[in-house]
């Protein structure tokens, strides 16, 4: 395999396209076998230790890296099969940037609420932190998630260049409904424009009674700010919705009667049907479950007892529950899940797999609480046709051979 | 139950409050809390920059395709190539294919204003927020009407002398205006 030059237009699909997936892979082999291995005693406990220190860091052993793929208009993706629960570290959350990540300072910061409210207000960083606050575990995705496991199907994909573009914080803020309350939104409004302080002054239009129900504007995650690259020092934040409606460097929300059809929400994340339509404000992020372990570029060391595992998600509440097949999608069987299992959010599935040693085609299905199931490729390419760049929520596979090693996919 | 109690109990999704202080509510009619302070005319008017299909917010100024293709030239052929189809960046030219509407089974289709945009006001709102990318923000209202003529005319939609403005261009038909349907996924058994 080359280098492959990559492709804007897989860049501005908002997902690893199977050329970048490819080069990139080859580099984070490179970056890994640079590494060496880090010097320790003999014996550790013949040689006093370390003092404490300011800031943490990682053992020098663990070197989980995302894949940057675009530049700053692009991704870079959460590597998935270094996580264990439900939660990523804030440096290995997904990226996804139109125009690169703004360096704003926090005290210049504010956030203007307008248009049709009664009382148009300004409110800046500390204003935020005063109002009453909340915090609540939430998976946030990329809608362009899962592209390169859609078509042109290759083998040699990790569950991080498959579906890397996925993560789950603790997001802590302020309910939008709590600003709503506090500007008066006027009788009448229907939507409302969440805008961001980037290059791009990213802009989508949101249905209001997703602000009235659950939405935050963000400044924390997993117990500190917001990190630059997920919004520093706001964010809207909305649970379970297509990664790009959660407006980074939130600076103003434009209440009004109508969306605004801006181009992220026209030209872009909108989803051509084989009927002659495209769907538009398609926000949900629909049930969804992969593999983490066994997966490629993983190799099993011989038969036996092995635990398989991964992460089930919906935007549309809990994960019921988890199946696996082994067979290729015969028969399956329940995973158990691991506590908690929230709404909107990662939730770990284990299940405890006696390999005979024969090759397997391994497949996790996922049910979310209102009885949706995670489709086959088959069934959403005959829903959504071929030509859809988002909402790739169909079943993953991972072909475990005979000599153990595992590659991905259906067509592997 | 107070103001604030209601709050709370909203935000936490309860039925009676927890964690507020009896006595501390604030009347209806005021800032709830106190907390942010108004937003002045002038901070509003250098922000709002959101274009609505119907025009509103569109600025004075006026451009055509004639005027559109010098400074298509200097600030726009460099990322999208000298007619807007040869790339490197997105291809924002043609037409193709002219019947019906196959980007659903097609992948390998290019989305273009010209067969994909369904607004002509999004050119405005969006060249006007980002473009171009080495500086952004940077184009007048004149300038950014010039683009959107250029790329109307490219695109078959208007003619070259066609003046926009805030007037016409609300006017203007996109071919794929009509293409777009409200999401129908409910959850449940269906896969849609």
């Amino acid at each position: 395999m080359t280098d492959t030059p990559i492709s804007r237009r897989t860049l501005l699909a908002g997902a690893a396209g199977a050329l970048g997936a490819g080069a990139l892979q080859q580099q984070l082999g490179r970056l890994q076998s640079q590494s060496g291995t880090p010097a320790v005693p003999a014996d550790p406990t013949k040689v006093p230790g370390s003092p404490t220190s300011v800031l943490g860091e990682r053992s020098p052993f663990e070197r989980p890296r995302r894949v940057p793929l675009g530049g700053n208009q692009g991704v870079s993706l959460t590597p998935l099969q270094d996580l264990y629960g439900i939660v990523t570290p804030a440096d290995l959350h997904f990226e996804r940037h139109h125009a690169g990540v703004p360096a704003i300072d926090p005290e210049r910061y504010k956030l203007l609420i307008h248009g049709m409210v009664e009382r148009p207000m300004v409110f800046d960083l500390a204003a935020l932190h005063r109002f009453p606050a909340v915090s609540a575990l939430h998976f946030l995705e990329c809608s362009g998630n899962g592209s390169a496991s859609y078509r042109n199907i290759r083998p040699d994909l990790s569950p991080q260049l498959v579906d890397g573009l996925t993560s789950t914080s603790e997001w802590t803020g302020v309910p939008l409904a709590t600003l709503f309350r506090a500007v008066g939104v006027k009788p009448g409004a229907t939507w409302f424009l969440a805008e961001g302080e980037d290059a791009a002054v990213m802009a989508r239009s949101i249905p209001i009674a997703k602000g009235w129900e659950d939405a935050l504007i963000a400044y924390g995650q997993n117990g500190e700010p917001l990190r630059p690259e997920q919004g520093y020092p706001a964010r809207l934040l909305l649970p379970g919705w297509e990664g790009n409606s959660n407006v980074k460097w939130l600076r103003r929300i434009e209440v009004s009667d109508h969306p605004f059809m801006t181009r992220e929400e026209t030209s872009k994340y909108t989803d051509p049907l084989a009927d002659g339509t495209a769907r538009q404000f398609s926000f949900v992020m629909d049930s969804k479950s992969i593999i983490t372990f066994p997966a490629y570029p993983v190799t099993l060391p011989g038969a036996g007892w092995w635990e398989i595992n991964g992460i089930a998600w919906s935007g549309r509440g809990m994960i019921r529950r988890v199946e696996i097949s082994t067979d290729g999608g015969q028969q399956w069987a329940p995973a158990e899940l691991q506590l908690p299992v929230l709404s909107r959010c990662h939730t770990r599935f284990r299940y405890l797999w006696n390999w005979d040693g024969r090759e397997s085609l391994i497949m996790s299905r996922a049910v979310d609480e209102t009885g949706y199931v995670q489709p086959t490729l088959a069934e959403l390419r005959a829903a959504r046709g071929l030509g859809t760049f988002y909402h790739f929520n169909h079943i993953r596979a991972w072909r475990v051979r005979r000599d153990g090693s595992v590659v991905f996919g259906l067509e592997g | 139950m107070t103001t604030l109690a209601l709050l709370a109990a909203a935000c936490r999704g309860e039925g009676e409050p927890r964690g507020v202080a009896p006595g501390s509510a604030h009347e209806d009619g005021r800032p709830l809390l106190g907390i942010g302070r108004p937003a002045t005319q002038e901070e509003i008017k250098a922000w709002d920059i959101a274009i609505s299909p119907d025009g509103t917010g569109l600025p004075p100024g006026s451009g055509t395709a004639t005027q559109g293709a010098v400074l298509y030239r200097q600030k726009c052929a460099m990322c999208h190539g000298p007619t807007g189809t040869e790339g490197p960046a997105e291809r924002l030219v043609g037409r193709e294919p002219r019947q019906g509407f196959p980007f659903g089974k097609d992948p390998s289709l290019g989305r273009t204003v010209g067969n994909y945009w369904p607004y002509a006001t999004t050119l405005y709102d969006y060249i006007h927020r980002a473009m171009p990318l080495n500086a952004p923000g940077s184009l007048s209202p004149d300038e950014v009407y010039r683009a959107v003529a250029f790329l109307l005319w490219r695109n078959e939609i208007i003619s070259d002398t066609t003046v926009v403005n805030a007037q016409t261009l609300p006017r203007v038909v996109m071919p794929a205006r009509d293409r777009f349907v409200n999401d129908n996924r409910r959850g449940g058994a269906e896969i849609r």
